[in-house]
């Protein structure tokens, strides 16, 4: 046999060996100690996931982690033992940080699980024995820690001419492999063999370097027992001709591309280690739960090799081979040249550790302080990977990302070679490293913040595309009223809405898509079958074909008569108030209009004679639309027309109010303009006079939806007191924002702090306040239990838990409210306005009001079970349907009256001109939104009761 | 006579031919939208929480284009304040405001039992980054979270927190060396003396 041909590669350098020490005693075996320690990560790739829980009994080899996806591994207890603890401990990481862990506590016994391994490893398809490596956890033992399986499989990709197993072992110190050749030369010849069956390369190389004779004679010998077709090919001693890329080059002169893998040229290579892993695994079914790792330096006093059960802890090992203390100065995992310091003694030794070092102070000295580059081009001469390491560290120093990726920054092995040569000492490397890791975070966050970007539009074009879409039904509307108009003028009397009409059709609508898209459907599946001759296939589905035919026939004709009668009748009334509804908002926009050319030249009585006219404009048109709805409670219509009056109405006030606001807006940029001042008195009128028709409106609905009310509820004691629970936590948040509020308004050191002072310790008041009721409702929850006991009705609690959900928003909204009044009066201070006290004369008030109302909604949580009480007589038993529909209605009208109330709050924090008229203003708006409250509140009750 | 009437009539001529070639340019090769807008977007985080004063990040190039200060954004930290420098030529300004310089990376969590379910953090959000329906628990896709702190305000029972997104050993990341040393220390022996008594 001849021996091949061997190459060599660029750079290297020769640093002292320090092999001997380590193999001056045979190798040894560590005792079990206390508790082993499985990370979840010790390959590259995915965590696995643990399979087992604390406290489970697990025995020696059983798996407990399963690989987490495709990238990922297995991971078996190394003994028998008790599982402890699944937590974060100390790894073997540069970084020295936790990672989630595997605790197993020996029992002693080491009992071995069933196993027997894969006999039939030759006859069975290689997929399946690649499956089977990857359920016995084996992963590149070398380096990385790369799922074996996953590499072979990648080797599939190409036709592989030659497989190459890495025995080369550059690293000063280290001498596992070697130790391993020596012990189990037969075993590793074996390994190769099924994964030579495996990946089908033409030839197989072992690498080793020319520093091992005994491993070699060993190796040699076998391979001639054997008469085996496994090459072995002795390269000489340069470091770093273990790194995967040179000793591809030393064999087969062939340059692994720059972002390319070996498999693209037809190469794999493997670990010895890993070798005999699969050995081991085929054989005897011994999954990857130890390894040989050579325990050395000047800090120990029995350097030696050892077979150590995975998850060991170091400082065990360290104790076992005789831990010289006043020597240790560092403790590294790995080699010199590219292992990294460990912080802790804790850490585990996992599937890809090789070594530990405990070096002494004179073996690793400190590194000499860096000095500037004097661009020797000794890094140059150093390079294994033909790398300029003074231009890289020049773009690493420099941050020139993209210049130091153009020369091939991904390409540097981190084999620390240019670091070892370098004259200034420069940590070469280690600025590598943190530039590969920058420009990593950089394209990830790139990635990140184009995903951002695209939701973001995406959420914008969405956004836009509704706005659009109500436009242009807005559009449709208005194009579709003024062809009605006349009829409207003349037929002002309005039934109901027709809803049920218009669902009617809608219905028939859908019904025909689907009837339409059935025929189609059938039609092709018909074509098929005609294709295909099957003669009673045709026949049926032809019958089908028919019935959908006529089907669609029938649905059309539904779909033309359905919408026609009606309209004409009930849609009519409805788009009549509409219609006036719009030229009240038309004439608003023209008397805005106006008004603003008005501002800016208020001399002009053109235009005030205008302003004046569209008032009547608008006027007249308000009491056309108030005509209309007053039409429409007249004849008795169901209640659902009823309540979309008050909508309307509501709808009313709120433009009314809009108005009215802007006009006085323009007051206070103009303060002296009596006309305007006018106005507002005519809008505030109009706005009382709506506000009285709604509150005229109102008072129908609960007596019907009284009459009607009937669900008997109850409260579900729990969720009440996890309702008034969250209520004091929302409180408790309301006085941190009142205190917040408070404490900038002392940083900008306003003149009100007094009264900000006071407004917190009203806050704080109402938490208590809320705390006591948080009791009092826990009481309370329970009487409301004994009143439907006594009651005897059954209750649902669903009808319970929404309203207080209801309730509890509305609540937490009115909070939210209050807060952001206080932090309108801070906002003020900071303007350091004039006016302040006026705003802040009326704001406190307006607070104080909003507080009450909050209380008083907070107090209906406890007061519902004393009215609950009073009403005695079960009303009449109707569906609770319109129940909750009333209920909804006068929860919208409460939100909306409570809208109102902000709105004046912050208008009077903007114009503190007017003060007093919005105040006034407020007043009645409180004043309704407490009518609307009570309401609600009553409506509550009475559902309550039920 | 003659010569000059040639000479201006070629002129005319050659003038005539290049004015369509350019204009026939112009119409062919046009650029679509503001290439410089796009580089900038580019730069800037993407985070779209508005912090400079504009709807989104895209604006806020679109203004910076139009000669407003690139010192606004405080998610990019000077990093993007450099990097704007660098593209657009200009000084590097350090960053308005107290902002950090290199902030760090948050997202917003949901205590998710005080969720009352009102929805406004979902309108709040402008990368559609939380999940949740009415009167539901809500909660944050932490993924898509850049950390713009918008849906923080608007929560009426105050239960979103913007926490700090910690480093594990998939995301740490080496220290940059500290570089040469100022202070020669243990480089000349006399040196290592003085300090020694200093
Ligand atoms: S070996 Fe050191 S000093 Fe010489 S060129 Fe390289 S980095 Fe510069
Ligand atoms: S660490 Fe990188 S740059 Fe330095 S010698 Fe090794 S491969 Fe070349
Ligand atoms: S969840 Fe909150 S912090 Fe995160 S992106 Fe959305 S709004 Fe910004
Ligand atoms: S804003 Fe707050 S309470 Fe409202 S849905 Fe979002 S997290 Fe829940």
């Amino acid at each position: 046999m001849q021996a091949p041909v061997v190459y060599s590669f660029h750079g290297g350098i020769h640093p002292p060996e320090n092999k001997t020490q380590s193999l001056q005693l045979p190798l040894g075996r560590p005792t079990l100690p206390s508790e082993l320690v499985l990370p979840l990560g010790q390959h590259i790739g995915q965590p696995s996931r643990p399979l087992v829980e604390i406290g489970s009994k697990v025995l020696k080899g059983q798996p407990v982690a399963i690989n987490n996806g495709f990238l990922s591994s297995f991971l078996h207890a190394p003994t028998s033992g008790t599982v402890t603890g699944i937590e974060l401990r100390p790894i073997a990481h540069p970084s020295g940080l936790d990672d989630l862990c595997l605790i197993i506590e020996p029992d002693g016994h080491d009992t071995w699980i069933e196993h027997s391994g894969l006999k039939e490893w030759q006859s069975i398809s290689k997929t399946d024995v690649l499956a089977y490596l990857s359920e016995m956890g084996i992963v590149g033992m070398g380096g990385a820690g790369f799922p074996t399986q996953v590499k072979l499989q990648g080797a599939h990709k190409h036709p592989l001419s030659h497989f190459i197993i890495n025995a080369a072992e550059c690293e000063p110190y280290i001498t596992a492999d070697d130790m391993l050749i020596r012990e189990r030369s037969l075993e590793l010849i074996l390994g190769i063999e099924i994964l030579q069956h495996l990946v089908d390369a033409e030839h197989v190389i072992i690498g080793i370097e020319d520093n091992k004779p005994t491993a070699i004679a060993e190796l040699k010998k076998v391979i001639g027992e054997r008469n085996s077709t496994i090459q072995v090919a002795v390269v000489p001693t340069k470091y770093p001709s273990g790194g995967e890329k040179q000793l591809i080059k030393l064999l087969t002169n062939k340059e692994v591309p720059s972002g390319r893998h070996p498999a693209d040229i037809g190469v794999l290579c493997q670990n010895v280690g890993t070798c005999t892993a699969v050995y081991d695994a085929i054989y005897h079914g011994k999954p990857l739960i130890s390894r040989y790792t050579t325990l050395t330096g000047d800090a120990l006093e029995a350097p030696q090799n050892v077979e150590v059960l995975l998850g060991t802890p170091v400082s065990h090992l360290l104790e076992y081979a005789g831990k010289i203390n006043n020597k240790l100065a560092r403790l590294v995992m790995g080699g010199p040249m590219m292992g990294f310091t460990l912080d802790s003694h804790l850490v585990p030794v996992v599937k890809t550790t090789n070594c530990i070092l405990a070096a002494s102070n004179s073996e690793l000295p400190q590194p000499a302080p860096e000095q500037s580059c004097i661009r020797c081009g000794m890094c140059e001469q150093a390079c294994p990977a033909s790398l300029l390491p003074q231009q890289l560290l020049w773009f690493s120093k420099s941050q020139e990302h993209e210049k130091a990726e153009h020369y091939n920054l991904f390409d540097c092995i981190e084999c620390g070679a240019c670091s070892y040569v370098c004259p200034s000492s420069i940590p070469l490397v280690q600025y590598y490293r943190h530039t590969k890791a920058e420009i990593r975070e950089s394209k990830e966050a790139a990635v990140k913040s184009d995903i951002a970007k695209q939701r973001f539009e995406a959420r914008k074009a969405r956004q836009e595309a509704e706005a659009a879409e109500k436009e242009a039904k807005r559009l449709a509307r208005q194009k579709a009223t003024p062809a009605k108009s006349n009829e409207a003028k003349t037929a002002p009397k309005k039934p109901a809405p027709a809803v049920s009409d218009s669902n009617d059709s809608k219905k028939a609508k859908v019904d025909l898509a689907i009837a339409k898209s059935k025929l189609k459907k059938l039609e092709k599946t018909l074509l098929e079958a005609q294709e295909k001759e099957h003669t009673e296939d045709i026949n049926t589905i032809q019958l089908q074909v028919n019935a959908v035919k006529k089907d669609i026939t029938d649905l059309e004709a539904k779909v033309v008569s359905a919408p026609t009668p009606k309209e004409t009748t009930k849609t009519v009334m409805s788009d009549d108030a509409k219609k006036a509804k719009i030229d009240v908002a038309l004439i608003g926009t023209k008397l805005k209009k106006a008004q603003k050319q008005l501002q800016e030249d208020p001399d002009n009585s053109e235009l005030k004679d205008k302003v004046s006219n569209f008032e009547q404009e608008l006027k007249a048109a308000q009491s056309k639309l108030e005509s209309l709805v007053q039409d429409k409670v007249s004849p008795p219509v169901e209640k659902k027309a009823l309540s979309d009056e008050a909508k309307k109405a509501k709808v009313d006030v709120a433009l009314i109010s809009t108005k009215l606001k802007k006009v006085e807006k323009q007051l206070a940029d103009d303060p002296n303009n009596t006309e305007l001042k006018g106005k507002i008195d005519t809008f505030k009128n109009d706005l009382n006079a709506a506000k009285e028709r709604l509150s005229q409106l109102s008072p129908p609905e609960p007596s019907t939806s009284q009459e009607k009310v009937e669900k008997p509820v109850s409260a579900a004691d729990q969720e009440a007191q996890k309702k008034l629970k969250i209520d004091t936590a929302i409180a408790k948040a309301a006085a941190k924002k009142a205190d917040k509020a408070l404490k900038k308004a002392i940083d900008i050191n306003a003149d009100n702090i007094e009264n900000l002072t006071k407004q917190v310790a009203d806050a704080n008041a109402r938490v208590k306040e809320l705390e006591a009721a948080v009791g009092k409702g826990q009481t309370s929850s329970s009487t409301d239990k004994e009143s439907t006991d006594s009651s005897e009705i059954k209750p649902t609690q669903k009808v319970v838990t929404d309203e207080e959900k209801k309730r509890k928003i509305d609540l937490a909204i009115a909070k939210a409210a209050v807060n952001k009044a206080k932090k309108g009066i801070v906002a003020l201070k900071e303007q350091g306005k004039s006016e302040e006290e006026i705003a802040a004369l009326g704001l406190p008030e307006k607070l104080n009001a909003a507080e009450q109302k909050l209380a008083d909604l907070e107090s209906g949580d406890s007061q519902k079970t004393p009215s609950n009480e009073h009403l005695e007589t079960p009303p009449k038993k109707v569906s609770s349907e319109p129940d909750k529909e009333t209920l909804k209605q006068h929860k919208v009208a409460a939100a909306l009256a409570k809208a109102q109330v902000n709105k004046l709050t912050r208008r009077l924090e903007l114009e503190p001109d007017n003060a007093e008229q919005i105040k006034q203003e407020l007043e009645q708006a409180k004043q309704k939104q407490q009518e609307a409250d009570s309401k609600l509140e009553a409506l509550t009750n009475t559902q309550e009761n039920r | 006579m003659l010569t000059i009437l040639l000479a201006v009539g070629i002129l005319v001529a050659l003038s005539l031919v290049f004015g369509a070639v350019l204009g026939y340019a112009n119409v062919r090769f046009k650029v679509d939208g503001d290439p410089i807008v796009d580089q900038i977007d580019a730069i800037l985080p993407q985070t779209q929480c508005g912090q400079c004063g504009h709807p989104g990040c895209r604006p806020y190039a679109d203004a910076i284009s139009n000669g407003e200060a690139i010192n606004k954004c405080p998610p990019g930290g000077q990093a993007t304040v450099q990097a704007l420098a660098d593209l657009l030529d200009v000084e590097a300004l350090p960053l308005d405001g107290d902002a950090e310089e290199s902030p760090v990376k948050r997202v917003a969590v949901i205590r998710e039992d005080e969720c009352i379910g009102c929805t406004k953090c979902i309108q709040a959000c402008p990368v559609d980054a939380i999940l949740g329906a009415a009167k539901q628990m809500h909660t944050v896709i932490a993924d898509e979270c850049t950390g713009c702190d918008l849906c923080i305000e608007p929560c009426p029972v105050d239960c979103i927190d913007l926490v700090d997104v910690g480093i594990n050993t998939k995301t740490w990341s080496w220290e940059k060396p500290n570089g040469v040393a100022t202070h020669s220390a243990n480089i000349i022996a006399t040196d290592r003396s003085l300090e020694a008594q200093a």
